[in-house]
């Protein structure tokens, strides 16, 4: 199992390199620089073009590109040049935000989504399938921001359960209660189409295992049908629901970058998007490279945990 | 059927648990405390260093943490005593000296006197500094004219400009020109911009990145302590989000409310504030190719948009139409009689048939968004629509503002006809001189992108801002307008006026031309 382990790991160096390529293209090749981002409205081209050199970005493309993997290889992601701070101490900060939002939000999904899949799966046909079968076909259509917008519109303007935006209380304690005060609107928002998905698959995965031999063995021992359903069926039918939620946890993550500009959660989203809008190169190169190296690990973890709980699956 | 009353229990439970949450979750969301205002930023502050930022979302903090040797006196911009007490001009304008506050103390403890002054301008100015690093300094400029600036005694501070400048006051009030204390910047270095200290009336206590930045009341404030215990600054950069703060009751103050937004918050709970500001909208014509070429061309622009509608409809009454170059927000050097362009659509088809342009074609570039733009892409499909009506072909190009700038400020040519455009200036001086003379053009370093050039015009800018006298001075800026309305360099369109919503428990606020954010009187009940 760790020669298993350690080979993915390795075979994730080639993908994130070419994540690196891949990032550093685009950034050079969308318009606008980060001198006229600093500079502001007073930009004049020669200004701009001793900002650019003082920041290095007046060398060849390519040059740019080793310095930086060189330096990111040694763990330096450079200074963010809008906030002028480590790009690593900036990530991080905000990696925190982003792993609370997402991780509620992926267990939220995980949870309801394979209950809901479990119990249609159970009532085929019967009022609770059409039931959530319903329920999750409206969930999987609306797009999180929209959904996120009309929250805020009911529960924080209109009724003032909820704060409308933001992490924790702008004042006072930060305890438990007034970060999930904050957490609940943006964790059910994101949280929401991922459910869908997740319930749709668990339910077709639950319907294949319950036509199996060994679970009509097992009713006809006798086995209790709360068992049978929850133990022996739904055991069997993770095997093809963690890929799914692989799949999933992936998908949350960037999906907060709505939802988190949305409800103004201070997470790597919203960083991204104002770096990318203040042409903030190292900071949206280092935080894209932090975060697809977070989603290549998330598929690790997912083939490991599979492959563990399949013994046919070879490691 | 157990399993269906296994579901029901899970649901009931679930249900109640659910429950349970929300009642113990929905206390939290409070009202925020008394005397600590929390105001809606349009974007995270990008340093709190004056010397280093350009953008008045920034300055709203600033203005609150930091003094200048003056300041603008209330509700107005004519520069008033502040860290300097009195001072006096040497008769052929280039010497300024300076008698200093005495007893007044940094932020961190450092005493504020002439050497700090000196020190904060050779930051800026003197490359050799040993904290010009600190910079970049993008609004150095505004100080380009300082020859030399000596400390005489501890109070005395003396500037010798290389010529006489007469915006050189109101520059000094302008953030670029706040005092920085200089043992913060040894000790902080490139760091300073997160951890301020300045004079002013508050001191700044925490900046958690993206969430707010909280200054506290600075009891020794030489100019009596403000009313307020705190202020937050948090960064909402959604506006619908904004909004959506101020209606839930999580800040108590927004700033550049979006017109359409407006009308939510007439009625009880809330005021409205407004105040015009000198801020100029306007659409760059390009004259050194293409249609614009011709005067009669660029009135004819002028004649066909409808800029009634365009303040009325597309801005909701948030901004005035404007007649000129310079707005009205300096009263005195503006020319109470120019009368803007009337919309008059057979006039712009008369002088585009007299032109022998019947259907030019153009290029229009507009912007996503950006400082003082307002609602740029409804403006300019607004724009293009009259344009078309009168028989323009009008092509628009879109872009977000970081790269519109970097088309833009390069200068039109080969590029486009038209661009939007739009300054926020604190002298009658700043936008005409960088962006009308013909030393002003792009490849001099200037921000005339259309390539306006008029004799007159340069002639009368230049003498403006070496005349000691304010009423010369005056005299000069309004007949500078009167030949710039006719040459038509520009489609002369709106004069912002800022607004600001406020929760009824806030007391004595109001907005000031300059665009800053002054809190220091502002009481929270």
């Amino acid at each position: 199992m760790t020669r298993y382990i350690l080979r993915r790991l390795i075979s994730a160096i080639p993908v994130l390199l070419g994540i690196s390529v891949i990032v550093f293209a685009i950034m050079a090749l969308i318009p606008g620089d980060p001198a006229t981002a600093i500079l502001g409205s007073f930009a004049t081209p020669e200004n701009v073009a001793a900002l650019n050199e003082d920041l290095g970005l007046d060398k060849p493309l390519v040059q740019q590109y080793f310095i930086w993997l060189g330096n990111m290889v040694q763990g330096d992601f450079g200074r963010s040049f809008a906030l002028n701070r480590p790009v690593v101490d900036e990530v991080m900060e905000r990696f925190g935000a982003t792993l609370v939002l997402a991780g509620t939000g992926f267990v939220l999904c995980s949870v309801l989504g394979i209950i809901a899949g479990v119990v249609s799966a159970a009532n085929q046909y019967g009022f609770a399938d059409k039931a959530i079968t319903f329920v999750v076909l409206l969930g999987i259509s609306i797009p999180s921001f929209f959904l996120g917008m009309m929250m805020i519109l009911m529960f924080a303007v209109n009724r003032r359960w909820f704060p409308a935006s933001g992490m924790w209380p702008i004042y006072g304690d930060r305890n438990l209660w007034a970060l999930l005060d904050h957490l609940a609107m943006p964790a059910f928002a994101l949280s929401v189409v991922a459910t869908g998905v997740v319930a749709r698959l668990s339910r077709s995965a639950m319907l294949e295992v319950l036509r199996q031999d060994f679970i009509r063995t097992a009713r006809a021992k006798g086995v209790h049908e709360r068992s049978v359903i929850w133990r022996h069926a739904l055991r069997s039918a993770m095997v093809s629901i963690i890929p799914v939620l692989g799949i999933q946890a992936g998908f949350v993550l960037s999906g907060a970058v709505y939802v988190e500009v949305v409800f103004q959660w201070p997470g790597i989203g919203r960083m991204l998007v104002d770096a990318i809008l203040r042409r903030d190169i190292l900071l949206v190169q280092g935080g894209v490279i932090i975060v697809a190296a977070c989603y290549v690990l998330f598929n690790i973890v997912v083939d490991v945990a599979q492959s563990l709980l399949d013994p046919r699956i070879k490691t | 059927m157990k399993l269906l009353n296994l579901t029901r229990r899970t649901l009931l439970a679930g249900g109640t648990a659910l429950a349970l949450g929300l009642a113990a979750l929905t206390p939290v969301s409070a009202q925020t405390p008394p005397g600590v205002l929390v105001v809606g930023q349009v974007a995270e502050p990008q340093a709190l260093d004056p010397a280093a930022v350009t953008a008045v979302n920034d300055f709203r903090i600033l203005m609150n943490v930091y003094d200048g040797l003056v300041r603008y006196a209330s509700g107005t911009l004519e520069p008033e005593s502040a860290l300097a007490t009195a001072w006096e001009i040497s008769d052929d304008g280039t010497v300024y000296t300076f008698t200093l506050r005495e007893g007044v103390n940094f932020h961190d403890g450092s005493p504020f006197n002439a050497d700090a002054v000196v020190f904060n301008f050779e930051r800026m100015l003197n490359e050799d500094h040993p904290y010009h690093d600190t910079g970049p300094f993008p609004l150095s400029f505004f100080f380009s004219a300082i020859e030399t600036v000596e400390a005489v005694d501890d109070t005395t501070v003396r500037f010798t400009l290389n010529a006489p400048y007469a915006p050189f006051l109101s520059n000094l009030a302008y953030p670029t020109g706040l005092i920085v204390s200089p043992a913060a910047v040894m000790e902080h270095g490139s760091e300073f911009a997160r951890n301020p200290s300045g004079t002013g009336p508050f001191t700044f206590a925490e900046w958690r990145s993206n969430e707010a930045v909280v200054i506290e009341a600075n009891p020794d404030y030489w100019d009596g302590a403000p009313e307020l215990d705190a202020v937050i600054f948090r960064p909402i950069t959604d506006a619908n989000t904004r909004v959506a703060e101020m209606l839930s009751g999580g800040i108590d103050m927004m700033v550049e409310v979006p017109p359409v937004a407006l009308s939510e918050f007439q009625g009880d709970g809330y005021q409205i504030v407004e105040q015009a500001g000198p801020h100029v909208w306007f659409m760059i014509l390009n004259m050194r190719e293409g249609p614009f070429t011709s005067q009669l061309v660029r009135q004819a622009a002028n004649y066909a948009i409808n800029k009634t509608a365009l303040v009325e409809e597309v801005l909701e009454g948030t901004a005035e139409v404007a007649a000129g170059p310079t707005p009205p927000a300096f009263a005195w050097a503006y020319n109470e009689e120019l009368e803007p362009y009337p919309y008059d659509p057979d006039r712009a088809r008369e002088l585009l048939a007299e032109a022998g342009m019947e259907n030019p074609e153009i290029t229009f570039y507009v912007t996503e968004g950006g400082s003082g733009m307002l609602d740029p892409v409804a403006m300019g499909t607004a724009i293009q629509a009259d344009l078309e009506a009168v028989g323009f072909d009008v092509t628009i190009e879109t872009y977000e503002w970081n790269t519109f700038l970097g088309r833009v400020n390069p200068g039109l040519e080969g590029e486009a006809d038209a661009a939007q455009m739009a300054w926020m200036t604190n002298d009658p001086d700043t936008l005409p001189y960088l962006a009308l003379r013909t030393e002003a053009w792009p490849e001099n370093g200037g921000f005339n992108s259309g390539y306006y050039s008029n004799p007159e015009v340069d002639a009368l800018l230049e003498e403006a801002r070496t005349a000691t006298d304010q009423d010369r001075r005056a005299e000069l800026y309004r007949e500078m307008q009167v030949i710039v309305q006719e040459d038509a360099p520009w489609v002369f369109v709106a004069n912002w006026v800022q607004n600001a919503v406020t929760s009824d428990l806030v007391e004595n606020f109001a907005l000031e031309p300059s665009f800053f954010l002054l809190l220091d009187d502002v009481v929270k009940n």
